[in-house]
């Protein structure tokens, strides 16, 4: 019973969406104030009822109901509680139902934050989201309904793929969606302003926020992602370039690329019609990135089933969206023009560069990504590209990024006036190289070519970014939670920059077969393999070792490596032990027995590791920071001076 | 105006190539190996099962045989499962699995649980050879004739119809030598 109330609140969602999108955009077109006024109640009835059929698939994994499909396919009942309510995204079904309730959630935060909007700009907003919302749910309830019955019912559930039972994975898909569907926002601004024709630079600044916020979750969706494939997988890399990986940092690239973008149209008036064109890809390449994962186009370890009918839908879906946005843009933005000039130093200019390269790279990783689909489309002789592509190209794009960012920071609007700060930048240059040199070669020792280049660029971005705010608080002057915000995220950049530069130089790895009493040589540092016993779980037995790793022959921690067998769908998994020190990561995973009371073990040692997490979790930090700034947060309360105080920023 | 065409021209061609991509199955499946008409690429590889053991490309020469290749994490390969243990009872080729960045308790496993179609199963831990394959996800099926040449790929799960068309067809006549 409550499986078919889901059902039918889903249904009534999908019409309730029809309509917030037909009143919200032909309300706007009509100035219809009756019509528009439906949109926000719609918009609250589609929160609810999607909401309602969230809740009652959860009901349904919760009570071990196996009737519906879906449920029996991913839990069974010794699967524990927390992951019977992850398991509600484990495959397709859940995870669209997921993506159209977040895009619900974030549709009815637009309709509270959006108060003070016009109303026939807020109007078309809401109607935008809700013919995406349209979409999904048509695909969903049409492809994709995860309330099918299956009689007679199975004794037990197939279980939750073993790979998802972990408490990172569990919740990175949510946050992952949060961005991606984040995107949808600025996208609905976007084309918003251009059906209504007013193409200032007041939509930027409405959208800035909204944006960032997207962007942030992305960040940190990205990362929970990588370090779960980190530790979960057991090869002890954090990065692997697959199509999946992929599909979420395209549009994390073009994010980055809009919101600093967004940040020139609004401050200065400028790239207005290409911040539509970003605003447009950001979310194209989101919906690209569900279009990748779920239609089987591309092979990965992360695709679930393939279906050519769910792939259609979500491209005649692309089609609609995509196509129909880039002919409005097509349509709208010649009457665009970029009053302002600027000089090629000012920080417009640097603005420019910075999005000239994040594009080209995500560019490249698009073409690394979908090389083999091209190639095979063209007939020609195809290729597949991994990571040796991605590993000599992603650098030559992102080191001159950096540098561009180091001396940008600097950087004033208009005229760049980098005169100025001439002293600045060499200095923060000179300490940067003293420093970087010193801690490749003094510490570390000769790496790869490219690591000392990266480890000066790394802390040359950091202090560059201390500079300005130092400076503000050293003349007593204000320090805005934006400011803070970017700083916090440039020096998220500089850290990854340092800190990949390092762990891909300076890794230690290695694989021997060991027995219990022996020990493994990794520099200054030994492996002492001590014991190995049996272990049970809820829902998997397997083995647990227990690894002492010395420095010097002095123990410094010990490691508990597990390697555990899923009963229901047979599979092994390795937990990996690791202990995390400020700068570096021990890392030991389980093989397996080779006889004999020996294991096959992978020993690594990673310096500055978690650093690469630490720098996502920075610049997403920065990006809510930036959010929360006053002028967003008064914008609320008074509008009439913000807006004005916008046009008045854009006529200078 | 035409300027600003130009991201609807580039996403439209795009959309053409991603329609082929859905809709043109067969041609994904058979997604041409730069390999066709080449020697396959040499490997040593441990036998399945058997420590001590290898298995090299050279005992594989001087007749027809295929290369399937699969692991235990990779779903779709459980789905061509039942395909390949018919293929098996056929008799008609030597079928060789390529165990592929797997583990060997969880493959041995496998074939215990759900039956083995397999001649032989070399063990690719490290991926090498399926690398120098160009394999690009699992399941990939190759045929290699008599002169060790690879004739045939297909992408995908093995179905009954596609070893029909392509891999039995390309038997020649009269059967094995």
């Amino acid at each position: 019973m409550i499986p078919e109330l889901g059902h039918f609140a889903l249904i009534l969602a999908l019409i309730l969406a029809a309509a917030q999108a037909f009143f919200g955009i032909f309300g706007a077109a009509r100035g219809d104030a009756r019509w528009q006024a439906v949109v926000r109640p719609a918009v609250a009835g589609q929160f609810v009822l999607v909401s309602t059929a969230i809740g009652a698939l959860v009901h349904a994994f919760v009570t071990f109901d196996f009737s519906v499909l879906y449920v029996a396919s991913n839990s069974n009942s010794a699967l524990p509680t927390f992951y019977r309510v992850a398991a509600l995204w484990g495959a397709h079904e859940g995870s669209l139902l997921l993506w159209a309730w977040i895009l619900a959630a974030w549709t009815l935060a637009v309709a509270v934050a959006s108060r003070n909007l016009p109303a026939s700009f807020a109007s078309r907003v809401m109607g935008v989201l809700g013919f995406v919302s349209f979409g999904f749910l048509l695909f969903t309830v049409a492809t994709s309904n995860p309330f099918e019955r299956i009689i007679p019912s199975p004794a037990d559930g197939r279980d939750l793929n073993p790979v998802l039972q972990d408490p990172a994975l569990a919740i990175h898909p949510p946050i992952l969606y949060m961005g991606y569907v984040g995107f949808a926002v600025a996208f609905s601004f976007a084309c918003a302003a251009m059906l209504e024709g007013k193409l200032d630079a007041t939509w930027a600044r409405w959208t800035r926020p909204w944006t960032t916020m997207a962007w942030a979750f992305l960040s940190v969706g990205i990362a929970l992602g990588s370090w779960w494939a980190y530790y979960e997988l057991g090869w002890g890399g954090y990065w692997f370039w697959d199509p999946v990986e992929n599909a979420s940092f395209m549009p994390w690239l073009v994010g980055t690329a809009l919101i600093h973008s967004l940040a020139a149209t609004e401050k200065r008036g400028v790239f207005k019609s290409w911040t539509l064109l970003l605003a447009i890809l950001a979310f194209s390449l989101s919906l690209l990135g569900t279009f990748l994962v779920r239609s089987g186009v591309l092979t990965s370890v992360h695709s679930f089933a393939a279906d050519p009918t769910r792939g259609l839908f979500i491209l005649g879906f692309l089609i609609v969206v995509i196509g129909g946005a880039l002919t409005l843009y097509a349509w709208r933005a010649p009457m665009l023009k970029s009053p302002a000039g600027f000089e090629g130093t000012a920080r417009e200019a640097f603005l420019l560069y910075n999005n000239i390269f994040l594009v080209v790279a995500a560019g490249m990783v698009f073409v690394g990504t979908l090389a083999p689909l091209i190639a095979d489309a063209l007939s020609i002789t195809p290729l597949s590209v991994g990571s040796p592509y991605f590993d000599a190209l992603f650098p030559m794009l992102m080191l001159p990024l950096g540098a561009l960012v180091a001396v940008g920071i600097h950087a004033a609007w208009k005229r760049g006036q980098l005169g100025n700060h001439r002293r600045r930048i060499l200095v923060g240059f000179g300490v940067a190289a003293l420093l970087g040199l010193a801690i490749v070669y003094g510490v570390y020792g000769a790496g790869k070519p490219l690591t000392p280049v990266g480890m000066v660029l790394g802390i040359w971005i950091i202090l560059s970014s201390l500079i300005d705010p130092i400076d503000r608080l050293r003349r007593r002057l204000t320090l805005p939670r934006a400011i803070v915000g970017m700083t916090l995220a440039h020096i998220g950049l500089g850290v990854g920059i340092v800190a990949i530069s390092t762990v891909e130089s300076y890794s230690v790895e290695r694989d021997a077969a060991i027995a219990p009493g022996e020990s493994l040589a990794l520099g200054r540092y030994a492996y002492r393999f001590d014991s190995i016993k049996e272990i049970e779980g809820p829902n998997y037995d397997g083995v647990r070792a227990e690894v002492t790793v010395l420095r010097d022959g002095v123990p410094v921690t010990v490691l508990h490596p597990e390697r555990r067998n899923y009963w229901v769908q047979r599979s092994t998994l390795t937990e990996a032990g690791i202990a995390s020190r400020w700068n570096m990561d021990m890392f030991v995973a389980l093989s397996k027995d080779v006889g004999g009371g020996r294991w096959s073990v992978r020993a690594q040692l990673r310096p500055l590791i978690d650093w690469v997490w630490l720098s996502a979790a920075l610049m997403a930090l920065g990006g809510v920071l930036a959010v929360t700034d006053r002028r967003y947060r008064a914008r609320v309360t008074a509008r009439e001076p913000a807006v004005s105080q916008g046009s008045a920023a854009e006529a200078t | 105006m035409s300027r600003f065409l130009i991201p609807a021209a580039i996403f439209l061609a795009l959309a053409g190539v991603l329609y082929v991509g859905v809709v043109h199955s067969p041609n994904k499946s058979t997604m041409q190996s730069a390999l066709l008409g080449k020697t396959v690429p040499a490997f040593t590889l441990p036998v399945l099962g058997s420590p001590g053991m290898t298995l090299a490309n050279s005992q594989l020469a001087g007749r027809p045989w295929v290369l399937n290749v699969w692991g235990t994490w990779c779903v779709a390969c459980r789905e061509e499962h039942a395909a390949l243990l018919d293929i098996a009872k056929q008799n008609a080729l030597p079928l060789v699995g390529l165990n592929w960045k797997d583990e060997d308790d969880a493959a041995l496993d496998w074939l215990k649980q759900l039956g083995n179609p397999y001649t032989v199963v070399a063990v690719d831990r490290d991926g090498r050879t399926a690398i120098d394959f160009g394999v690009y996800g699992a399941p990939e099926t190759f045929f290699i004739d008599a002169q060790g040449r690879v004739q045939y790929r297909h992408v995908g799960a093995m179905t009954p119809e596609v070893w029909q068309r392509e891999f039995l067809s390309r038997l020649p006549r009269g059967g094995l030598p």
